[in-house]
């Protein structure tokens, strides 16, 4: 049952590539702010992870615990301090500050962990599986699918049945309008900014705990982020789920042919739905 | 009665014109006096000002914000080592067909990438790069994942390279980087002069329109999507034939060098960026800076683009033109100027009689 066990492996996958593009999508659906730091800001947190855990011997989940209020924080004060100053009709200044974020992020953390790979240890965990009718899932994967499926469905909850999800909608509308109603933008912005890292923090849980990182890998998990969210459809969380699925299937059969072509099968794979689709399968925002 | 017409040359530019006879006339002439290690510095300022000025004209012209032109600079370049390597052509030519092959580049590239908006544009770009490197990387012909070196004889025995040679009385690798560093001039002066001429012309007042309000320029009848297409295909061209020349001088390439988004896009827009993005002056102010700040902190590592990437982040946000915006704003000067004013024709009118309106 090889073939089964790649796919499975690659939907598995898939729910951290998701985990990646939810963050980056709820930002660019409420303030239309595409953040090129996206993919270096979920390695700090995976760092700031492996701090906690080498540091003071926690466990990586609970170090994950300790770093969600730290990274909500540090997310409300970009947004608020800087990020919001570069809104606006012009899509320049978002750009390129947060690609000068995302230079910044790689060379400090370069300068502080240098460029040695890194990996959260997580015991034994890392090797546990179960065992799943004819193929057998590691847990690690399985939970990092399942927490994907939890944080769409919580953000959903968030977006559509809160008084703080009906503001971020408002503000995503019209800012003017909802600025008239009592909703001010800045603030909106900024804590959506700070759910972002929330989710990038589980996000960098799973990322260190899985694999090897090293400050240089975050560009590439943007790329993924991205991808997903472009297949699913902008403005759906589901679809984005989907489109990490897809990334994540067309990268383990990819590598499954020939190891080398692990990362071009993920990326031929979201060129092809670009082609074919290129609104995404799920398109949902009109913009 | 006087006479009316357009005008967009002023008196500043019109000095400016000689005052850059004379630099370029002294940048032809700089091998007679200049060490060899301070005309390789110079071939390095000159390809990546032609890199910003191409980026600047995606950019600050066509709204076209491109974190992918590593594709074009590496396609060129390893399209230049095929000719050389695998096929026995001259450098020289090998550059042109650089050019040409990341023009052929352009079109598929762009097919995917116009089909995303916007910011969604920058990371595809980003997305076709990445794939056109990992391709490129299983050409096991040209090294794969390592890369591999142009043959010496191929340098050395290029025409150009011997008559520089024997015309100069230099050893031959001291030949090819003097020749390599006269078609830098060569490719920036002719890149600039490409640019200014585009921006003069009514395809260069639409995509002033165009960034100003797309919309607004639309419906007056400028076809946006057709000139941004062939902006974004000429400046593949200029881009490939500088990857190709940048890689003839190096004579050694591998898929993460010749593709590094670091190298050809990051310091590319950092030069933009704090130059002044949106005016020609910009990248030359953006590329002296740059130059001079690797030069006094490249002992200090990965702290030389933390540097950079904050100067960056504070140019963008607190004076998002750049330096040489801060200068144009205080005193007016403009060395390229593009703005079409309208001036009396009388026999000694001062064709700076009339300034108004804004850039464009």
């Amino acid at each position: 049952m090889n073939w089964l066990d790649t796919i499975l492996q690659g939907v598995l996958l898939g729910g951290l590539y998701a985990l990646f593009a939810a963050g980056l999508s709820l930002v660019f659906g409420i303030m239309r702010l595409v953040n090129l730091a996206h993919g270096d800001l979920i390695v700090v947190a995976a760092f700031l992870i492996l701090v906690l855990v080498t540091g003071l011997g926690l466990n990586p989940f609970l170090a994950a615990l300790v770093a969600l209020p730290v990274m909500f924080a540090a997310g409300w004060a970009l947004q608020y301090f800087i990020l919001n100053r570069t809104l606006g009709d012009d899509i320049l200044p978002p750009l390129l500050v947060t690609f000068g974020l995302s230079i910044v992020i790689q060379n400090a953390l370069l300068e502080g962990f240098s460029a040695d790979s890194r990996r959260v240890p997580a015991g034994s965990l890392e090797t546990m599986s179960l065992p799943l009718g004819p193929v057998t899932v590691g847990v690690m994967p399985l939970l990092t699918f399942l927490s994907a499926i939890a944080v769409i469905v919580v953000l959903n909850q968030i977006f559509y049945r809160t008084a703080l999800g009906r503001a971020f909608r408002a503000t995503s509308d019209d800012m003017v309008t909802a600025g008239l109603m009592g909703v001010e933008p800045k603030r909106i912005f900024a804590t959506a900014t700070g759910i972002a890292m929330v989710v990038v923090t589980i996000a960098a849980l799973y990322l260190g705990t899985r694999a090897n990182f090293d400050p240089t890998i975050g560009p590439a998990r943007l790329i993924y982020a991205f991808e997903a969210v472009i297949i699913g459809g902008l403005g759906s969380l589901w679809g984005t789920l989907l489109g990490g699925i897809i990334i994540g299937v067309a990268q383990t059969v990819g590598a499954a042919v020939n190891p080398e072509w692990q990362i071009l099968a993920g990326h031929l794979a979201f060129l092809i739905v670009l082609l074919v689709r290129p609104r995404g399968l799920f398109p949902r925002a009109i913009d | 009665m006087p006479q009316w017409g357009i005008e967009t040359k002023t008196r500043a530019s019109r000095a400016f014109l000689s005052v850059a006879a004379i630099v370029v006339a002294a940048g032809i002439a700089a091998p007679l006096f200049l060490s060899r290690s301070t005309i390789q510095d110079l071939f390095f300022i000159l390809t990546m000002l032609v890199l910003a000025q191409c980026w600047n004209l995606l950019a600050g012209y066509a709204g076209l914000v491109s974190v992918g032109q590593q594709a074009f600079v590496g396609f060129g370049a390893y399209a230049m080592f095929a000719c050389v390597s695998l096929a026995g052509f001259d450098p020289l030519i090998a550059i042109v067909l650089g050019g040409v092959a990341a023009t052929l580049l352009s079109l598929p590239l762009g097919f995917f990438v116009f089909r995303l908006q916007g910011a969604y544009f920058a990371i595809g770009t980003w997305v076709v790069a990445e794939v056109v490197r990992l391709l490129l990387a299983q050409w096991r012909a040209l090294g794969g994942g390592t890369g591999t070196s142009l043959p010496n004889t191929a340098t050395r025995d290029m025409w150009a390279a011997r008559l520089v040679a024997d015309l100069l009385g230099v050893r031959s690798a001291q030949a090819l980087d003097i020749l390599t560093y006269w078609l830098a001039l060569l490719l920036a002066c002719l890149t600039m002069g490409f640019i200014y001429w585009l921006l003069r012309t009514r395809q260069g007042l639409g995509l002033a329109a165009i960034r100003d309000n797309q919309e607004a320029a639309r419906s007056v009848g400028v076809d946006a999507a057709s000139l941004k297409w062939a902006v974004y295909v000429s400046v593949a061209f200029v881009t490939g034939v500088c990857g190709a020349l940048i890689y003839v001088q190096k004579a050694r390439i591998s898929p993460d060098a010749a593709f590094s988004v670091i190298d050809w896009t990051a310091y590319v827009i950092f030069i933009v960026v704090i130059g002044g993005i949106g005016t020609l002056e910009g990248p030359i102010v953006g590329v002296i800076v740059f130059f001079l700040l690797q030069n006094t902190l490249a002992d200090y590592g990965s702290w030389y683009l933390l540097v950079l990437g904050l100067i960056g982040i504070g140019v963008m946000l607190f004076a998002p033109r750049g330096l040489w915006g801060l200068f144009t704003d205080r005193t007016g000067i403009q060395f390229f100027p593009v703005r079409r004013r309208l001036v009396k024709r009388q026999e000694d009118a001062s064709t700076d009689a009339l300034q108004g309106g804004r850039d464009g």
